[in-house]
């Protein structure tokens, strides 16, 4: 079992990962049209990538911008819970070990104590981000059964790796069953709203571009956000 | 019933059609009518599938549901926090649904779209602002009010605005005589306190061309005059087309997108002919974004701008007044504290704020903004069509109260709305909730305000 989800399982869901993402951002970028979303991509490009890159720098960075600003919990929660997200598999110790072993090659990594934080860090957030999705009416009315499963496909690997990691329980299961939620994380991200890993990226250059050319960049207004 | 006889899927082409709707009375028939009215769903999906691409897609598919929209829109805030007020809900509830089913919907249904993307949203794209996805509901429910269009479920002013538009080329009943006709009266009117004035219809090769909304020549002419007289202070070498002078367009608050065409086409069409140098659009916001923001695609111009540089008023004024073509009298400047109404079709959709600081910092001793401001600022709530449409009018009073507070808190009572929708929309709010406060366009205060040259003077 174990040969199995670390090989070709493994395999198959970094493949439907990356293509999956690839094939997201090729079929986002194709569909763009100058006339249907009254935007000359292709004509006044320079003020729409000035405004692109400030589109994405306000939001990728914590209080960059006045929305962020103006709800500071819910600011530090989501940041908390994506940089915990994305750093913690990445630059995780045990990982870095294995690819070294099957691929001879390794990224710099945080301590595990570190990794222990961001893991209890990325729960617990998700933790406050799902009572507020319960607690708040303007959240609640948005909310179906879609989002609370995202948000389990999005933790699992965490809850399942400290479990495993800490040996409390029966390692052998709790390792398989680790790495059986990374992969159909993996695996859920090009098909669900977890596409948002490059769709959050390619959506803020168009509305970026959208401001940047056409609505008052042009003009010198430059967007604030 | 498939189509009424008021109620259908055909825009009004007609002047015989126009007056034929008008004489039922706000819409009673129509809206009877609309209740039979069938929902062509192979048509819907059809138009989905050529034109819902990558952009709305993506916003309906990616939206976290995290809610950061909610309190970026007034009609959520003014509603109590009515969860059903949350933008994102009102789009995933309509067009959403109407995405997921394929175009497959009810008449009933079709029904509570339009009332949300009409009676629900000004489009005033405030959401986009603070969502961290940037997607913009205000572009959404437009396009919603597209689909709407072409089903014949859209509001009965909006239906006859629509066709004013394809009949008049222009918002209201008039026709290129009344307008020359009324320009010809204006001049004469500001004659004696200006001598030498002109409007100069079809002037050729002028500085610029300028153009207005509607409402000013059928309601309020002086603006017409005092924009003369603003000009000719100036020493502006102006003129006005006697055909495509009118900027506004109430076929995009319809979604009629072919109606949004023809409009704008006949304004290019006179700068085609013309050949001035630039053009100025008069104080209204939505006309604007229709002609010079949204209009260049709507014609297929692929440089996305209109035929000559275009400046809305405020930029025309912010200029003269940086050149001294127009100088103020400092006695006269505004004493009093004043606030600054910024109009979400040329502020935050077309980045002109500085532009009306400048003239603050001109005109006014006392300036107060409202908080927030610039592009955060709340829509007045009259936008979007709202201030037109009778079936919505107790949701328009309502959303008032957010722009109402906004002012109160300024400490103001004179509000400047240099846009017709904030002009109507703060007036109607006064009427609704007697504050004490004022509004007023640029144009009269400027005139009040300007030194007036010996030369230009009237001799006694």
């Amino acid at each position: 079992m174990y040969d199995f989800v670390t090989g070709p399982l493994l395999w198959l869901s970094l493949i439907i990962f990356f293509a999956g993402l690839i094939f997201r951002t090729v079929y986002y970028i194709k569909g763009l049209d100058t006339f249907l979303d009254r935007v000359t991509y292709g004509v006044n490009t320079a003020y729409g990538v000035k405004s692109a890159i400030k589109s994405v720098l306000h939001w990728i960075i914590p209080f960059g911008s006045r929305s962020w600003r103006v709800k500071p919990i819910f600011t530090i929660l989501v940041f908390i819970f994506h940089i915990g997200l994305v750093i913690t598999p990445i630059f995780l110790p045990a990982h870095n070990l294995i690819l070294e072993e099957r691929w001879g090659f390794r990224l710099p990594t945080i301590s595990d104590t570190t990794a222990d934080i961001m893991t209890i860090a990325v729960i617990v957030s998700a933790l406050f981000l799902i009572i507020r999705r319960i607690a708040l009416p303007e959240v609640r009315i948005l909310t179906s059964a879609y989002d609370y499963l995202i948000m389990l496909i999005t933790v699992a690997p965490f809850i399942t790796g400290f479990i495993s990691f800490h040996q409390i329980s029966d390692y052998q299961f709790w390792v398989i069953l680790h790495i059986l939620c990374g992969e159909i994380m993996l695996i859920a991200i090009p098909f669900t709203k977890l596409s948002h890993i490059v769709l959050f990226f390619l959506s803020r250059i168009q509305i970026g571009m959208d401001f940047g050319i056409k609505r008052g960049g042009m003009k010198g207004g430059g967007k604030t956000w | 019933m498939p189509e009424g006889k008021f109620c259908n899927k055909k825009p009004i082409n007609t002047e015989e059609e126009l007056r034929e709707l008008l004489s039922d009375t706000r819409g009673t028939t129509y809206y009877k009518e609309m209740e039979e009215l069938d929902v062509d769903s192979d048509a819907i999906q059809a138009t989905l599938q050529k034109t819902l691409k990558s952009r709305l897609k993506t916003w309906l598919e990616v939206c976290a549901h995290c809610g950061l929209c909610a309190d970026s829109c007034f009609f959520y805030i003014a509603n109590n926090r009515d969860p059903k007020q949350v933008p994102s809900y009102k789009i995933q509830s309509t067009l959403g649904e109407i995405v997921k089913k394929k175009g497959k919907v009810t008449n009933e249904f079709m029904r509570h779209v339009m009332d949300t993307a009409w009676g629900k949203c000004t489009c005033c794209n405030r959401c986009a602002t603070y969502c961290p996805f940037g997607i913009d509901m205000g572009v959404m429910f437009s396009y919603l009010r597209g689909l709407c269009f072409t089903q014949g479920f859209i509001p009965w002013e909006m239906k006859i605005g629509s066709g004013m538009h394809r009949v008049y080329r222009a918002q209201m009943d008039i026709t290129t005589e009344d307008w020359v006709d009324t320009c010809e009266w204006m001049a004469e009117e500001y004659e004696d306190d200006w001598p030498g004035i002109e409007i100069p219809v079809d002037k050729e090769n002028a500085d610029i061309i300028y153009t207005v909304n509607a409402r000013e020549p059928k309601h309020y002419p002086e603006d017409l005059g005092e924009a003369a007289a603003l000009f000719h202070l100036a020493g502006e070498n102006w003129t006005v087309p006697s055909e495509g002078w009118e900027e506004t367009s109430l076929a995009m608050f319809a979604g009629d997108w072919a109606g949004c065409k023809m409009q704008v086409e006949s304004v290019y069409d006179a700068i085609d002919r013309l050949k001035p140098k630039r053009m100025v659009v008069t104080e209204c916001g939505h006309a604007y974004r229709a002609t010079v923001i949204e209009g260049p695609y709507w014609c297929g111009r692929k440089d996305g701008k209109p035929p000559v540089e275009t400046l809305h008023y405020v930029e025309w004024v912010a200029e003269a007044l940086r050149n001294g073509k127009i100088k103020i009298d400092p006695t006269k400047k505004i004493k009093e504290p004043v606030t600054y109404q910024d109009s979400c079709n040329y502020i935050r959709n077309a980045g002109l704020r500085k532009c009306a600081r400048e003239i603050m910092s001109y005109i006014a001793e006392d300036f107060r903004e409202m908080k927030p401001c610039g592009e955060h600022n709340f829509c007045c709530g009259g936008g979007g069509g709202m201030n037109g449409l009778g079936r919505y009018r107790d949701e328009r009073n309502t959303g008032f109260k957010v722009k109402r507070d906004q002012i109160l808190e300024t400490g103001a009572m004179l509000v400047i709305t240099p846009c017709h929708n904030c002009w109507d929309a703060v007036r109607d709010l006064e009427e609704t909730y007697k504050v004490g406060i004022r509004w007023s366009f640029l144009k009269p205060l400027l005139l009040e305000m300007a030194i007036v040259p010996d030369h230009l003077k009237p001799k006694e």
